[in-house]
């Protein structure tokens, strides 16, 4: 009978996809090309809901041609899969954990950019997964790794990643094929030809040994910071007074907080004036000052260069004005030209879809009248009418952008506002917080400054964010004294930025109230 | 068809004599049927076998040529019910749908005919929509095939297989008076392959005739006595006829192997996943050659006795692939053997787990174990050792990857009708919500998290009916266009109103059946050919007698879509409230407009491309916006600015304009960092006047404010790094 058996093995792809990435297109390229090539080849996949957004795999088995037809596989294999891409990072993860990414056999192509998963998106903080864990995975688990952002060079080329994905298939040398077949496979398929090849030579750059680069893992693409340490426009007595604030950081604040208190420092005039930067600069000396005087040099002075970031954002809170300041700039309206790859003579107009509520309206006014606008059903009904509510407003036009002018230019009123009388004294409030505590407990304090991140959003989410901040303030005041205090409001902090309702907070906030009828541990 | 052209596939269907096809299955069981001399195909659409119908509707003057009469079915049971033209008639005819699913709903219909039996070949092509990428529960439609005795057919998954089915299928039921199943997995559906084609058929006896020479008999209607006479009938030679044919036929395969002493018998749809995990464990080869010797159980209904006896007599033990559970085959094989006093030990559920979809890697740990129990365990290849640090590496993977299961589409309609819901119910507290089968059942994931039930295609009224007791906080309702036309409209609002039921109805409009592919269905604002189109909801709805009916035409308006949900909350109007949420499924609407808009921007003709974005210094990165939305392009990105810890939100190429972000925005009081940007490509006289105009004003006030201030030049506000 059959005792000797064949050792002929076909060449297992498996392609990890999201659904409208186009996994179907790539699918049917390789068999294309596989045919012809003179091979045999099958594909099978499993649409249905999974082409609405969600992961799947399409699957491909090519083998040459013999005198009997192949019995191919209509799934992948774990343990026998040649090749296996993933056109997300994370898929390729899941490839690894699916067991389809084996050490004596895998080549692993996959595109380094990252498609956010609802889970990751609808978190308060940072809720983006770390594709260190996945890079620490292919390492360990692939025979050859191949990754690039895909995505990127697919977009540059106008095409879809399914394009430079196959560059990259053709490159690993994972098939045995010319880079001509491959290229002969996109143009017997007839759509959009040029932009696919064009994707295609990218992905087939971007792998090949000679462009090869070890990889940098982070979140996302984004652009690196540079701050200039300059500020642009503005008269010569405000380009001097800035000069002065500048020199004052370098002369008063150790060298490990300069870069970010330059940039906390630029924001703030930005936001405002350089007195207002004055004003900055003394609140970072009052923290400063204490830090030194409490051992901050042993700790790099992490209060200070802390209180230079978190002093920056509380002072430069988003008011009507600052928004309509942002939306105007010419800076702006050049990155969204950008954005929408708009050539020079192009016309390009922009909606913003606002919504300001009478409290931001009534913030705006100096305290007196804003006290009278919100203690008045009558007045607050009547700007409601008149000016909140959801607007659409075209900042290209000339009476939107008119309109978004006179409202930053209400700038010059701004430190008389109701709004800045609050924020100060919330700012106020915080900073004795932290110079109290400071004595005692320099990381708790270093951790109370940090809790300024949870203070963001609009409108209900502000509220909601200015509750949370609240609530993980009460809970140092319980803390207060206990060995592990910051410890646990850092893991406070971190906790409401989980979740939207702050249950897991309450949580916590619970077992803490308990420490108060037990000793410390 | 709606929204796609399948104008490439229908011409595979031309094919003759000695052509070869390649493509997917489900389009060469299409082909075949015309083949095969079928004289009318029906059904309803679904994954997996959506492509036949689709093709089929595209196929309106091959059909013609051919004398085939085809049907967009309104449902299942309208399908299966249609094959009793095959009754009386010599006439094959076929009807296919997504099972069990489908089936479930054609079984009162398939029934009767398998009672009555039939004359013309009857197929009905099954989509088992089974194991990975299903959208169903998992059950099988095996149990069907037993109870009502159809015949079963599983063809091995390649395109010649299945080809020889679909004509095995109809001879088969004619030689036993029986209709037939074809089953096919989703994989095999969309399995690529070729096969030698054969040229169409025109049937003999046609339709024409049938309607001019009407035949009747009582024999074969299900009315006492004929009923009962059925039931023996089936038994004592209908069976016997099947069992006869399949044997004839060779409808089984046996692949013969050097390990004679033990056996695997598998259904003939697993053979490949069988072959593949042997070839795993070194028992086999690619061509197909095993040491194990197989038995392919290519009718799965009914068994053969004589062939299973041959196959097990002497041998050590046997084992039973069949997917699913209950393990029907594995008894029924018991039951035989018990019968011929053959005492071959039989193994199944046991070594193979009881639930879920055998894959390869499942295969291969069954297997593993049935050979180590035969005392074979040195006949397999040894396992490779895993790396060193798998464990580990896995253990990370296991909470490090994001779930990702489907939701809605970029751009997507449904999702602001959800979000309007969300804001309604944060308003007027939470309701309980029955819903559908479709697209909007997403909305029960994150980030809605809004439905409780899905009872069945268009049973999302008739599911609500149960709290329907006029006290208390109204439930709501949602429901398709598909599923209203497949049986809503009766079911669900009919029923209500007759049931003087007080609570919201809110039927999804999409244009046309959108899960399903985009299909036409009554409601469709297409103009078809060949279907009677634009017969609106509102007068169905109305026709049946509810009085409060209001519709919102541009869903994305989710202010409005709120305003609305909440009106039918709150109003004092009797009886069911409907609201019928209207606009276009974004999917299939990009797919036929993407190709114009860029004729358009090529012919020179003013077009307007829009893009929404947000400005990441406005955005403060609290993700508010993604919480109520979902939108795959609404995403996360890191952000430039030192003074952010978290990532702000980012709108990316593959925003599709239609607003919902920026309207939720406005309706939830998010935040002001949502802008829509407008490329204006050949612009009109009006742009290029008015543009420099604007231009010059503006900058003229940037400058001036420039000159006064000082600006950060840093890309936290320019956004110069980008």
């Amino acid at each position: 009978m059959s005792a000797s058996l064949s050792n002929d093995q076909p060449i297992a792809i498996a392609i990890m996809a999201l659904g409208g990435q186009g996994g179907g297109v790539m699918q049917s390229w390789l068999v294309t090309l596989a045919e012809q090539q003179g091979w045999i080849a099958q594909s099978t996949s499993v649409p249905g809901v999974a082409q609405r957004t969600g992961a799947t795999v399409y699957y491909v088995e090519m083998i040459g041609k013999a005198a009997k037809r192949p019995v191919l596989s209509l799934m992948p294999i774990p343990g026998m899969v040649d090749v296996v891409v993933a056109a997300e990072w994370m898929e390729a993860g899941r490839a690894i954990q699916r067991g389809f990414v084996t050490p004596d056999r895998t080549c692993l192509i996959a595109s380094t950019h990252r498609q956010f998963s609802v889970a990751e998106k609808t978190v308060p903080g940072d809720g983006s997964m770390d594709p260190q864990v996945v890079r620490v995975a292919a390492d360990a688990s692939a025979k050859e790794v191949f990754a690039a952002d895909m995505a990127a060079l697919a977009e540059e080329n106008g095409s879809v990643i399914s394009a430079s994905m196959f560059g990259a298939i053709a490159a690993s040398g994972a098939l045995p094929f010319p880079r001509e077949a491959f290229e002969e496979a996109i143009r017997s398929q007839g759509v959009g030809v040029n932009a696919s090849l064009k994707a295609f030579a990218a992905g087939y750059d971007a792998v090949s040994p000679a462009a090869a680069k070890p990889l940098e893992m982070t979140a996302s693409s984004a652009a690196v910071y540079t701050s200039e340490r300059r500020m642009s426009g503005g008269t010569a007595e405000q380009q001097a007074a800035f000069a002065a604030l500048q020199k004052r950081i370098e002369r008063d604040l150790p060298p490990v907080a300069h870069d970010m208190a330059q940039t906390g420092l630029a924001r703030v005039v930005d936001f405002q004036d350089t007195a207002y930067g004055e004003e900055y600069l003394a609140r970072l000396q009052r923290i400063h000052t204490l830090d030194q005087q409490n051992g901050g040099e042993a700790r790099n002075f992490t209060a200070t260069q802390e209180a230079a970031k978190y002093i920056a954002a509380a002072m430069t809170y988003r008011d009507v004005i600052r928004v309509a300041d942002l939306k105007i700039r010419a800076s702006r309206f050049d990155r969204i030209r950008k954005d929408v790859k708009a050539s020079d003579e192009q016309i390009v107009a922009m909606t913003e879809f606002l919504h300001p509520r009478v409290e931001e309206i009534a913030e705006m006014l100096p305290r007196k009248m804003a006290r009278r606008i919100e203690n008045s059903r009558f007045l607050s009904g009547l700007i409601d009418k008149l000016f909140a509510g959801g607007k659409r407003v075209r900042t290209d036009s000339l009476r939107g952008f008119a309109m978004l002018y006179m409202l930053s230019g209400l700038r010059r009123m701004r430190m008389r506002s109701m709004r800045h009388y609050r924020e100060s004294n919330h700012i106020d409030a915080w900073m004795r917080m932290t110079v109290d505590i400071l004595p005692q407990d320099y990381d708790l304090a270093t951790e109370v400054i940090r809790c300024r991140r949870l203070i963001k959003g609009y409108s209900d989410t502000h509220a909601r964010g200015m509750s949370k901040y609240d609530k993980v303030m009460q809970g140092v005041m319980k803390l207060r004294g206990r060995p592990d205090a910051a410890e646990w409001t850092e893991r406070l902090r971190r906790l409401a930025l989980k979740d939207v309702d702050g249950k897991e907070l309450d949580g916590a906030l619970k077992t803490i109230a308990s420490f108060e009828s037990s000793p410390a541990r | 068809m709606a929204e796609r052209s399948f104008k490439k596939e229908v011409e595979v269907l031309r094919l003759g004599a000695n052509q070869v096809f390649t493509g997917e299955a489900i389009l060469a069981v299409t082909k075949a049927l015309l083949e095969c001399g079928v004289s009318y195909v029906g059904g309803y659409q679904g994954a997996p076998i959506s492509h036949l119908m689709d093709v089929l509707a595209d196929a309106k003057p091959i059909l013609d040529e051919l004398g085939v009469h085809f049907e967009n079915s309104a449902s299942e049971a309208a399908a299966a019910a249609m094959l009793s033209t095959s009754m009386h008639y010599p006439v094959r005819g076929a009807v296919t749908w997504k099972s069990t699913v489908g089936t479930n709903v054609a079984s009162d219909a398939l029934a009767n005919l398998a009672s009555g039996g039939v004359t013309g070949g009857a197929l009905i092509v099954i989509g088992e929509d089974y194991g990975e990428g299903s959208s169903i529960m998992q059950e099988r439609t095996h149990p069907f095939a037993m109870k009502s005795q159809i015949w079963l057919l599983d063809p091995r998954p390649n395109t010649q297989s299945i080809v020889d089915a679909v004509r095995h299928g109809f001879e088969l039921s004619e030689a036993s008076h029986t209709p037939v199943m074809l089953e096919m997995r989703i994989r095999a559906c969309h399995v690529h392959g070729s096969y030698v084609t054969q040229d169409n058929v025109r049937p003999k006896f046609t339709l024409e005739d049938a309607r001019n020479h009407p035949r009747r008999d009582t024999e074969r209607i299900v009315l006492p006595p004929a009923s009962f006479s059925h039931e023996f009938e089936k038994i004592e030679q209908r069976l016997p006829a099947a069992i006869k044919y399949i044997k004839d036929n060779g409808l089984n395969e046996i692949f013969d192997g050097d390990l004679s002493e033990i056996g695997i018998i598998a259904q003939g749809g697993l053979y490949n996943g069988v072959i593949s995990a042997l070839r795993a464990l070194g028992l086999a080869d690619v061509y197909g050659e095993t040491r194990v010797p197989l038995y392919s159980m290519n009718v799965t209904y009914p068994q053969v006795p004589d062939e299973i006896e041959d196959f097990c007599r002497g041998k050590k033990a046997v084992l039973v692939v069949e997917e699913g559970y209950p393990e029907y085959i594995e008894q029924a094989i018991n039951t035989i053997l018990r019968r011929a006093k053959i005492d071959t030990p039989l193994m199944g559920k046991g070594c193979l787990p009881e639930a879920g979809e055998y894959t390869a890697g499942v295969l291969i740990a069954g297997f593993r174990k049935f050979m180590t129990e035969a005392g074979l365990e040195a006949a397999m290849t040894p396992l490779p050792a895993p790396p060193a640090s798998q464990k580990e590496v896995m253990a990370n993977l296991a909470t490090g990857i994001p779930p990702r299961p489907p939701g809605f589409c970029t751009g997507c309609p449904e999702r602001p009708i959800f979000s309007a819901m969300r804001l309604a119910q944060d308003e007027l507290g939470e309701r309980h919500v029955a819903a559908d089968i479709g697209c909007h059942l997403f909305s029960s994931m994150p980030p809605f998290n809004i439905g409780a039930s899905t009872m069945g295609y268009g049973l999302g009224a008739a599911s609500a009916a149960g709290l329907n007791i006029g006290k208390g906080k109204r439930s709501i309702a949602v429901m398709g266009d598909g599923g209203f036309w497949h049986n809503g409209l009766s079911s669900g609002v009919a029923n209500a109103v007759f049931n003087k039921s007080d609570d919201v109805i809110v039927l999804v409009d999409n244009f046309y059946t959108s899960a399903t592919g985009g299909q036409d269905i009554l409601s469709s604002r297409a103009t078809n050919t060949f279907r009677s189109t634009k017969h609106p909801l509102e007068e169905a709805v109305k026709g049946v007698g509810v009085e409060w009916v209001k519709r919102i035409d541009h869903t994305y308006n989710v202010n409005s879509m709120r305003d609305v949900l909440k009106d039918a909350l709150t109003t004092k109007a009797p009886g069911p409230k409907v609201v019928i949420a209207s606009s276009e499924c974004m999917l299939n609407r990009q797919r036929r407009e993407k190709p114009l808009v860029r004729k358009a921007i090529n012919d020179g003709k003013r077009t307007v491309q829009e893009k929404f974005g947000v400005d990441e210094d406005i955005c403060t990165g609290d993700h508010a916006c993604m919480r109520i939305s979902g939108c795959p392009s609404l995403t996360l990105k890191e952000s430039n600015d030192p003074l952010k810890d978290d990532p702000v939100a980012s709108v990316d190429s593959s925003c599709v304009a239609c607003g919902h972000c920026g309207e939720v925005a406005d309706a939830a009081i998010l935040c002001p960092s949502f802008y829509r940007a407008d490329t204006i490509h050949n612009p009109s006289k009006l742009d290029t006047f008015l543009a420099p105009l604007r231009k010059k004003f503006i900058t003229w006030l940037q400058a001036r404010r420039h000159s006064r201030r000082l600006s950060e030049a840093s890309s936290a506000i320019a956004g110069e790094a980008r």
